[in-house]
């Protein structure tokens, strides 16, 4: 294994040496400010592009500016665009989140610019606005699911569930067997929205208009039986009992070092997990799979994807130009590679060219096959509707710690979504 | 001298009671900041197994590019200019409003309590120091800063002075003394053991503020000690020996200002009452 | 003004010049009573930083159907009433310790005293790490003693408190130092007198003590339920409102209005909460002054 990954390196390298050898025509100089969010992840591979950057350009300083994620964070980088304060580049979401900050008046449109000809079409859907492109992507495309353990699966003899009723049929065994069944981890109140937002995959299945009547105030959660799922579903595994005892403290990283080290079986998250648990514990991430949250058909099985967050340039950068070459060499293959070699594959890459090395972790490999062509795949709700509560988070953390009913966590939410609704200024609300 | 045997109870029960609740959360920080990662994620009251303190240090102290250093410069500056501002201007409020009564003074009253009970308008506050050339400045937050605390250091130095003679300020204005020179050299002096409790209440909730910061003050250059605990925070997510080692690192300021300023807290006060 | 105005010289009245106020009236206003005033017409916008749509009352009306107010409100009350009060009964019982003739007084002060010194952020973060439901010290010895104990902050019916009582431990230091000021400051007579007539301790305490530190407990009182009414940094540091709504107080409701990008309706919020404020501690200080007077 450590054989195959140095040759991968190996080949990145020489990749990479091509690369530049091709750019050094066109050395550029002068200074940049990056702004990225504070997960370790983010500031390793950040650190890691702005160090093959600068070696490649002697010339150019970029600083690194650190802010916090979740909402916090949201509030920081609305705040510095519309006081002209922003960084020259920085890092945030795509869908329904770049459509809040603004953008035809806030960035620099990077429709034309050679790097995005590699880049995805369905990528640069969730980046636009008012026709031009703005972002590029930061890292690879993420499916919402459930990391398993696969000691404990081989042990139990559980099979990959495709039902939901299989999952609870697990979940029942392994809870027998003395282990805890499903992770929870409300001390980052945001990990509690993955049952609901990762069903998103079975809710298109059986109503596949959903987002757009959701978007138009047609449907709700709590009258869509197929929406109402995903609560329910939170609350089932609550009620089962399946949670670890400190459902209510535990933390993300809490929570992957426990399905990776076997103190749970369970953990519904985003595929991007996958490069934490590489970093702080990588003699486990072989026992790590993952598959997608499955729904009330076999038939209809399927993933929930989410687009990799994007890289963004102000409007307000006085080196545009500078701005736009460092950008284009992380949407470059050469800063695919470097991702690779810092922090580990994490899924497909939305940039043509783009390689995962041949040793991907199995919970890489488990979700790979979701995207393949004739792949069960759709977007999560929040890159097909600008619209998104919130306050989600808190509900689903009372729904899934029996505070309230998944019936009434619904309802709160559509109610939640509405004020979103009316300060987008959306027409039906 | 010896009082009885029930103070010496009384005091042991004391002692001993404040050990368990305000001693020991202290050791728990300083005990995790010996640890290594693996025994700090524990989060138990025990003995480091090894002498990791300087690693940990170091190892804080050099992420995001020494960043801890310029926090402590930055909230330096921001401590020491807003105090020193905050001492003038509500020493010479407090002055005036404790001994002048007019019909303004109500006004004056309320807009004190005002300041202590409105919550600060943050995006309207951001819109403004925009268009003052002020937002993201440290001289901007040290304005905040004075703005935000004036109302509670005005209440305690309007309070003390009430407990001052007034016969001393008249007594200095027979002489022949201006206003400015007989409260610079009169009334301030005389102020110097509630000056003290300010100074030390102030430069405290200034040093420790992070919400302001967070807002008022972004980028990387500005960071400020409160900031840099805030973002290290899920950095350090799983290692706590890194992230109690920062709060350790953020509470020696405080210590110092207090072993230095205890006793004069302690003599001030009670001056103030035999003056009293 | 009588006092002054009496021996009537206009050099007098300089004394005490206007002009004192002026630089402090000028920080104050410009950075703190204009953004005031300006958010009460941002508060009846939709604002989203770029631009700002009138829209009247509808985000005060939006702010009274969130369904969490109600129970935002009634928290922020019960955070306030339960420190403050915790501040003034524990503040005075230690002030009236530290001012008997107790050994160790230096030590025993300066331990109280010391938390109101250390950043809110790190106790938070402290404690939050203590009060863990299975990992955290408090219950790990409560389990030691044979004892479960409860899921602190992760648990809807405790998390208010449990963050309550870690405001308590932070800043009855203060409150105590302000009492044995106050304390302190009651002249000798009085209790020489109380001793001539025969006054027990407990009469000393009721018929001296706690009257003439009536100033002292005025000022804990409106500092730290004013404090307990705005608190935020506590509790955002500890339980983010959480779990689920549970320790949500209008200052944390506000801020996640913000977070949200919900700007009109989070200053709405400010100015909500300005009105419970106004609503609640004017009276309370007009009570305190006014048994003041009557001494």
């Amino acid at each position: 294994m450590t054989k195959t990954k140095l040759f991968a390196l190996m080949g990145a390298s020489t990749l990479g040496l091509m690369i530049s050898a091709n750019a050094v025509s066109a050395q550029q100089s002068g200074y940049l400010s990056f702004l990225i969010d504070n997960g370790p992840q983010s500031v390793a591979v950040a650190e890691a592009w702005v160090a093959a950057y600068t070696e490649k350009n002697p010339d150019v300083t970029i600083d690194i500016e650190v802010r916090p994620g979740g909402g916090e964070g949201d509030n920081i980088v609305k705040t510095r665009l519309a006081t002209g304060a922003m960084a020259d580049v920085f890092f945030y979401n795509s869908g329904s989140l770049f459509q809040a900050i603004n953008p035809t008046q806030n960035l620099l449109p990077v429709t034309n610019e050679p790097w995005q000809e590699g880049v995805q079409e369905s990528f640069k859907s969730v980046v636009s606005a008012g026709g031009e492109v703005y972002g590029t992507p930061f890292a690879p495309a993420m499916g919402g699911g459930i990391f398993y353990n696969r000691g404990i699966y081989e042990e139990l003899g559980l099979e990959i569930p495709t039902t939901w009723e299989e999952f609870m049929a697990n979940n029942e065994k392994i809870k027998a067997a003395g282990k805890t069944a499903v992770i929870q981890t409300y001390g980052e109140t945001w990990t509690s929205q993955l049952f609901v937002l990762a069903d998103f995959y079975n809710v298109l299945a059986a109503e596949p208009d959903f987002a757009e009547k959701f978007t138009a105030n047609e449907a709700k959660f709590a009258t869509s039986p197929a929406a109402l799922r995903g609560f329910e579903k939170l609350q089932e595994v609550y009620e089962a009992g399946y949670l670890n005892a400190d459902f209510g403290a535990a933390t993300y990283p809490d929570g992957l070092r426990m399905v990776a080290t076997g103190e749970g079986a369970h953990y519904p998250m985003l595929t991007f997990g996958i490069g934490a648990i590489a970093e702080t514990l990588p003699d486990n991430l072989d026992d790590v799979g993952f598959f997608a949250q499955p729904g009330d058909s076999a038939d209809s099985n399927g993933l929930t994807t989410w687009m990799p967050d994007s890289v963004y340039i102000a409007k307000s950068t006085s080196s545009p130009d500078l701005a736009k070459d460092f950008v284009g060499f992380i949407g470059s293959p050469e800063g695919c590679d470097i991702r690779n070699e810092a922090v580990g594959a994490t899924g497909p890459y939305m940039i043509a060219g783009c390689e995962l090395p041949s040793d991907v972790p199995p919970a890489v490999s488990d979700m790979l096959p979701y995207f393949q062509e004739g792949g069960n795949n759709a977007p999560a709700l929040e890159f097909l509707s600008p619209v998104k509560g919130p306050a989600l988070e808190q509900i689903t953390v009372e729904v899934g710690s029996g505070i309230r009913s998944a019936a009434d966590g619904a309802a709160l939410y559509d109610e939640d979504v509405r004020k979103q609704a009316q300060q987008l200024g959306l027409a039906g609300w | 001298m010896k009082r009885s045997r029930a103070s010496i109870i009384g005091g042991s029960a004391a002692i001993a009671a404040t050990f368990v609740v305000f001693v020991i959360p202290f050791l728990f920080i300083i005990l995790m900041a010996f640890k290594d990662r693996q025994q700090s994620a524990l989060r138990d009251f025990s003995w480091p197994t090894g002498f990791h303190l300087w690693d940990n240090v170091f190892e804080v102290v050099r992420t995001r590019n020494w960043m801890m250093i310029t926090a402590f410069v930055n909230s330096s500056i921001i401590t020491v200019a807003s105090v020193t501002l905050l001492i003038v201007f509500a020493a010479m409020v407090g002055f005036v409003l404790a001994r002048r009564k007019t019909r303004f003074n109500g006004l004056i009253e309320f807009l004190i309590l005002a300041g202590l009970m409105i919550p600060p308008a943050v995006v309207p506050t951001i819109w403004l120091l925009q268009g003052l050339k002020l937002f993201g400045t440290l001289h901007g937050m040290i304005l905040i800063q004075v703005a935000y605390n004036l109302p509670f250091s005005i209440i305690l130095y309007r309070a003390f002075i009430a407990t001052i003679p007034r016969e001393l300020d008249e007594a200095a204005v027979i002489d022949g003394a201006r206003p400015f020179d007989v409260f610079f050299r009169v009334v301030l002096p005389l102020l110097w053991p509630v000056t003290v409790t300010n100074i030390v209440v102030q430069s405290v909730g200034i040093f420790n503020d992070f919400t302001n910061p967070l807002y008022y003050l972004p980028g990387n250059q500005n960071a400020t000690v409160q900031l840099t605990l805030y973002n290290f925070q899920s950095q350090f997510s799983t290692a706590y020996n890194l992230l109690f080692t920062n709060i350790l690192l953020i509470t020696i300021p405080p210590l110092i200002v207090f072993m230095f300023f205890n006793r004069q807290i302690v003599a001030g006060m009670t001056a103030g009452a035999v003056k009293g | 003004m009588t006092a002054v105005a009496a021996p009537a010289l206009p050099k007098r009245r300089s004394l005490y010049p206007g002009w004192f106020y002026a630089p402090a009236a000028a920080v104050y206003s410009v950075l703190f009573l204009a953004p005031t005033l300006a958010s009460l017409y941002f508060s009846l916008t939709r604002w989203t930083l770029f631009d700002a749509t009138f829209i009247g009352f509808d985000n005060f009306a939006q702010f009274f159907r969130e369904p969490f107010l109600v129970q935002g409100l009634v928290n922020t009350v019960i955070y306030a009433v339960v420190t403050s009060g915790l501040k003034v009964v524990v503040g005075m019982l230690l002030a009236l310790m530290l001012t008997s003739e107790i050994i160790a007084r230096g030590y025993l002060r300066s331990v109280i005293f010391f938390p109101v010194l250390v950043s809110t952020v790190g106790v938070g973060i402290t404690f939050t790490v203590l009060m863990h439901p299975t990992q955290g010290m408090i219950n790990q010895t409560l389990a030691f003693l044979g004892m479960a104990g409860p899921g602190w902050l992760v648990d809807p019916r405790l998390a208010l408190f449990s963050v309550a009582l870690v405001d308590v431990w932070k800043g009855v230091g203060l409150a105590t130092v302000i009492y044995i000021a106050g304390l302190v400051a009651i002249p000798r007579d009085y209790y020489e007198a109380a001793r001539i007539d025969g006054a027990t301790k407990l009469q000393n305490f009721f018929y001296v003590t706690l009257p003439l530190s009536r100033p002292a407990t005025a000022t804990v009182i409106t500092l730290s339920f004013i404090g307990g009414l705005r608190t935020f940094d506590l509790i955002w540091a500890m339980t983010k409102g959480g779990p689920g709504f549970a320790s949500d107080t209008i200052a944390s409701v506000i801020y996640k209005q913000y977070q949200a990008g919900f700007y009109g309706l989070s200053t709405a919020g400010n100015v909500v909460l300005f009105i419970l404020i106004a609503v609640l501690v004017v009276p309370l200080t007009m009570f305190l002054n006014r048994k003041q007077g009557h001494e």
